[in-house]
């Protein structure tokens, strides 16, 4: 029975979680949703391990729904380029998942703590179809459920600032305007070639090998659509106040994956379907996107450095870090999009850890945390201070944690490419990350008031050190990321040199 | 007992002393004996490894791969040697000092202060010893992190934005500059190794060599080469235990060690010698030995003295590395020695006169000579040997830097050199000179503090004891460069 569940682990990983989350949605106790959603998300990781096992074997998994083949069906793909990035959905959902309830419980109305995890499986459950499809319509159909359900989880904030709700409509108006644009451009593909499914695009798209207005058109707008999406820099102001104002535990899940699974799919469709058109797609790296990433490092660094909120200063860190992500991918080799990879993996870890210590501190501090209200953290909150100050560390970028090992290849892939002015604008930029990771650091440990440590709670101390400890792991032993990240750019530039 | 356990039981003793510390804080004469004792173990095992390294012995443990030919690997070269064994042997003597100065001062948190201090010590034993020049980027970074409390000890106004400037130039410029430039040399040799006459020799493009070096004196910020000195002066304001160990042993020293590592270890002298690709920076650190020699005579206070009298004494390695001729190569190698027993014995007498006397300042030091006779005895011996007189320490690498740079035919190095001992002369040795004349009319209300007299008295001597001994040194200096 067992091995039939096993069989459908491509659809499961998806449909699993959004099931799940219909049930919960009405259920009145406080800690069964949660225990559900606990168990669900195990069963998730499983059905992901046993995804990566098919993997290794054959390669390539198309799972074709209703069995209506692709061209008119809807398939998931699952092959090197996702496959690691599913491992770490899966893994940092269910971490965040059990950190989550005693912050749930204190920043929101327990009574909705049933409708709060439905969204959040909501939000598990269509994030991880972006992951996986092989569609492009269904991917807008997953973009919206992730927005909706994201949306409606930052508005959950509202109890403890009212601004949160400002910031869900701000996101909700901008979304939707990225996700039209998406669509439009979805629109204009299918209008050309009659087809959705993202192998059979290319296919169809090779008959106007020499391009058409329409296709550049479809194409500017689907680009332009995911990049509101992953908050690319110009069009991020979204996700500063999304991020800073929604509860904390849903700060950590979509800061470590949101815009990460989305930057996915955005590299996927640059590297395996507008390939094609290789003279229109080196216009779109080097005079779009490379200069837009070099500025959101360089300005969402300095906006970061000058920020009293703690969260919204982790926000705009955010923004230059998704810079890194693009700056690699808009490299066009190997060395780039395994850089770009790597640190889809290193950001999510050290990301989400700094957003679950900061959150921790903002329920027991029950306000917003400010640099000031910080003072004196260190000596009352030793552990979380801690794991606190590696996670920024290796955000940083010093040797032993994860972060350095991004910053070394993304180095190397930039020498390799002879761009030497990125080369010192992100060494600069890493000082300076310096300068507002250190400005915590000082509050904490530095300032004359004094506190006795207090008790922490070690069901949220404890995933934050799984972090941590992963963070330094990886530092040391990089191999793992290393790999599942070759292993993406060779599936993604193999399709570059057909 | 083996080689590689040598290493490790040296780097992590002193991470023992300050979890000892920590765990008898409540007892401040134990909490406090850890650091000599860890002082002393330390000492012991950096003098076996330096006969070891006598010996041709080898000295290395690799613990784990960090990336493509890069290990987490410690190897005791001949030069880290000699900075092991001088730091450590130091350490003992501060930590005595430290007692007596920091209950003398009534210095608050000192429980945190031993700890910090114990963890920068760590850092620096662990600096000397590194086999390649990521473990070493490790090291030199959890250093500044280490120091920063100590620097921004009293908590104060003033000593937040020194830690401040501290840190942010120290970190900024190892970021910036440093890290990119180790990158720079993976990224075309494939190896970041510490290997006799260098990796970089026909791996290297010649024409950007100049650039390789520049980013690497900039960016090692902690050898306070002009411009990135202004954190130096800046760090003064900590207890002057941090001032005499720290930022005139360890910190800086760590500092112009690392250059100097890199120059004989990777770049390679040869390479340097036949590109001539640190010829400018000869000329740059003549300047910062002229012009913070001037700067130091401008200043009053004496600790700030002090300190720009070690940028000068800095780039005075800097000096003879750049020249990377064995002969300059030599005595910059022997100036961590001789400087390091000069000025920990200036900064202690700083400190001293500090704790007994609470004067800070030179001009009011009038007649002080008279009234403490030994602190100003060691004083007298600690600046004849940084001005390099005979028989003092100082002179023999003052003599091999003078001879590498004739050698090399910078007779205007050699000549700026003589000056910049003039200027020694009359800034080192005005306190002197004004401690004995006159007495003032004021009175001033000596404290007692033995434990802070002793230890620079004991390195003042040996300033002069070691004159005669300096073969003992110059040997494992000279088995290093070999060119």
């Amino acid at each position: 029975m067992f091995n039939i569940f096993l069989d459908d682990a491509a659809a499961l990983v998806v449909v699993l979680p959004l099931l799940i989350s219909a049930i919960i949605a009405f259920m009145p106790s406080k800690i069964w949703p949660w225990i559900i959603s606990l168990v669900t998300l195990v069963l998730h990781l499983v059905l992901s391990l046993h995804l990566l096992k098919e993997i290794s074997i054959s390669g390539l998994i198309i799972y074709e729904f209703g069995n209506w083949e692709p061209p008119w069906g809807i398939s998931f793909k699952i092959d090197g380029v996702n496959i690691g990035l599913q491992l770490l959905f899966s893994i940092f959902v269910l971490i965040s998942t059990f950190y989550s309830r005693k912050i749930f419980l204190s920043e929101i109305d327990s009574r909705d703590s049933g409708k709060a995890y439905s969204l959040w499986l909501l939000a598990i459950g269509s994030l991880n179809g972006i992951i996986l499809t092989n569609d492009i319509f269904n991917l807008f159909v997953f973009l919206e459920i992730s927005a909706l359900a994201s949306i409606s989880l930052i508005a959950l904030g509202a109890g403890q600032n009212r601004k949160a709700l400002l910031a869900a409509f701000n996101y909700l108006i901008i979304g939707a305007i990225g996700a039209t644009f998406y669509v439009i451009g979805v629109g204009f593909a299918y209008a050309m070639t009659g087809t959705l499914n993202m192998n059979d695009l290319v296919i169809q798209l090779a008959q106007y090998s020499d391009g058409q207005l329409a296709i550049f058109a479809g194409m500017s707008f689907m680009l332009i659509g995911l990049m509101v999406k992953a908050a690319i820099f110009p069009v991020h102001i979204w996700l500063p106040p999304a991020y800073s104002y929604a509860p904390s535990a849903v700060s950590t899940l979509l800061a470590a994956l949101a815009t990460k699974t989305i930057l996915y799919f955005f590299v996927r469709l640059l590297y395996e379907v507008f390939i094609i058109y290789p003279s229109y797609l080196s216009l779109f790296l080097d005079f779009v996107l490379y200069p837009l990433s070099l500025l959101a490092i360089f300005i969402g660094t300095l906006i970061a450095i000058y920020q009293d909120d703690i969260k919204k200063l982790l926000a705009f860190s955010s923004i230059a870090q998704i810079g890194y992500i693009t700056l690699a991918f808009s490299l066009k080799d190997h060395s780039g999009i395994t850089s770009g990879f790597i640190h889809i993996f290193n950001h999510a870890l050290i990301k989400g850890g700094l957003f679950m210590a900061v959150g921790y501190f903002a329920i027991l501090y029950k306000d917003r945390v400010t640099l000031s209200s910080l003072r004196g953290f260190g000596y009352k909150y030793p552990i979380t201070s801690f794991a606190l100050l590696i996670c920024g560390l290796s955000l940083i970028g010093l040797p032993l944690t994860n972060g350095f090992i991004s910053k070394l290849y993304l180095f190397q892939a930039l020498y390799t490419n002879q761009m030497y002015f990125s080369i010192a604008l992100v060494a600069v930029s890493s000082a300076l990350a310096v300068a507002y990771f250190w400005k915590i650091v000082e509050q904490m440990w530095f300032s004359e008031i004094k506190f006795k440590s207090e008790k922490e709670d070690a069901y949220i101390y404890l995933p934050i050190w799984i972090i941590t400890v992963s963070i330094i792991f990886f530092g040391i032993y990089s191999s793992p990321i290393i790999e599942f990240s070759n292993l993406s750019a060779d599936y993604l530039i193999s399709g570059y040199q057909n | 007992m083996s080689n590689s356990f040598l290493i490790i039981l040296g780097i992590i003793t002193p991470l023992f002393a300050a979890l000892f510390s920590y765990i008898c804080r409540y007892n401040n004469n134990l909490r406090d004996s850890f650091g000599i004792i860890g002082g002393l173990v330390t000492f012991l095992i950096s003098l076996k490894i330096f006969h070891g390294i006598q010996n041709n012995e080898i000295f290395q443990i690799t613990f784990f791969t960090l990336f493509d030919g890069v290990d987490f690997t410690f190897k005791v070269s001949a030069l880290g040697s000699i900075f092991s064994l001088v730091a450590s042997s130091l350490w003992i003597l501060a930590s005595i000092y430290t007692i007596g100065y920091m209950r003398g001062a009534g210095e608050k948190n000192q429980t945190r202060f031993v700890i910090f201090y114990s963890i920068a010590i760590h850092a620096a034993l662990a600096i000397a010893w590194s086999g390649n020049l990521l473990v070493l980027f490790i090291f030199y970074e959890i250093l500044t992190f280490s120091t920063f409390p100590l620097v921004g000890h009293k908590q104060n106004a003033e000593s937040q934005s020194a830690g401040r400037l501290y840190l942010s130039i120290l970190v900024g410029t190892s970021l910036i500059f440093f890290l990119p430039a180790i990158f720079w040399i993976w990224l075309e040799t494939g190896t970041l190794d510490f290997q006799d006459g260098g990796i970089l020799i026909n791996q290297f493009p010649a024409e950007y060599l100049s650039l390789l070096i520049a980013m690497l004196v900039f960016g090692i910020g902690k050898a306070a080469i002009m411009p990135i000195h202004r954190w130096l002066p800046a760090a003064m304001v900590a207890p002057t235990p941090v001032s005499a160990l720290l930022h005139a042993v360890a910190v800086v020293k760590a500092g112009v060690f690392s250059f100097l590592v890199v120059i004989v270890y990777i770049v390679g002298p040869e390479f340097l010698l036949q590109t001539k690709s640190s010829d400018w920076l000869v000329w740059l650190a003549c300047f910062t030995i002229m012009a913070s020699s001037i700067i130091a005579i401008t200043k009053d206070d004496l600790k700030a003295r002090l300190a720009y009298s070690t940028i000068s004494q800095l780039s005075y390695i800097i000096l003879g590395a750049a020249l990377a001729s064995s002969l300059a190569l030599k005595g910059a190698s022997f100036h961590i020695i001789t400087h390091a027993l000069g000025k920990i014995t200036l900064f202690f007498c700083a400190g001293a006169i500090y704790v007994t006397a609470h004067i800070k300042k030179v001009s009011e030091l009038k007649g002080m000579g008279f009234k403490l006779p030994l602190i100003f005895f060691a004083y007298t011996l600690g600046a004849l040997s940084i001005i390099g007189v005979p028989p003092f320490i100082g002179s023999w690498s003052k003599f091999y830097l003078i001879m590498g740079s004739i050698e090399r035919e910078f007779i205007i190095v050699a000549i700026i050199l003589g000056i910049s001992s003039l200027l020694n002369i009359y800034y080192l040795l005005q306190p002197v000179v004004i401690g004995f004349t006159q007495n003032s009319r004021r009175e001033v209300k000596l404290t007692k503090a033995p434990l802070t007299v002793w230890p620079p008295v004991i390195t003042g001597l040996s300033c002069l004891i070691f004159f005669f001994y300096a073969n003992y040194f110059l040997n494992n200096v000279s088995g290093v460069i070999v060119s």
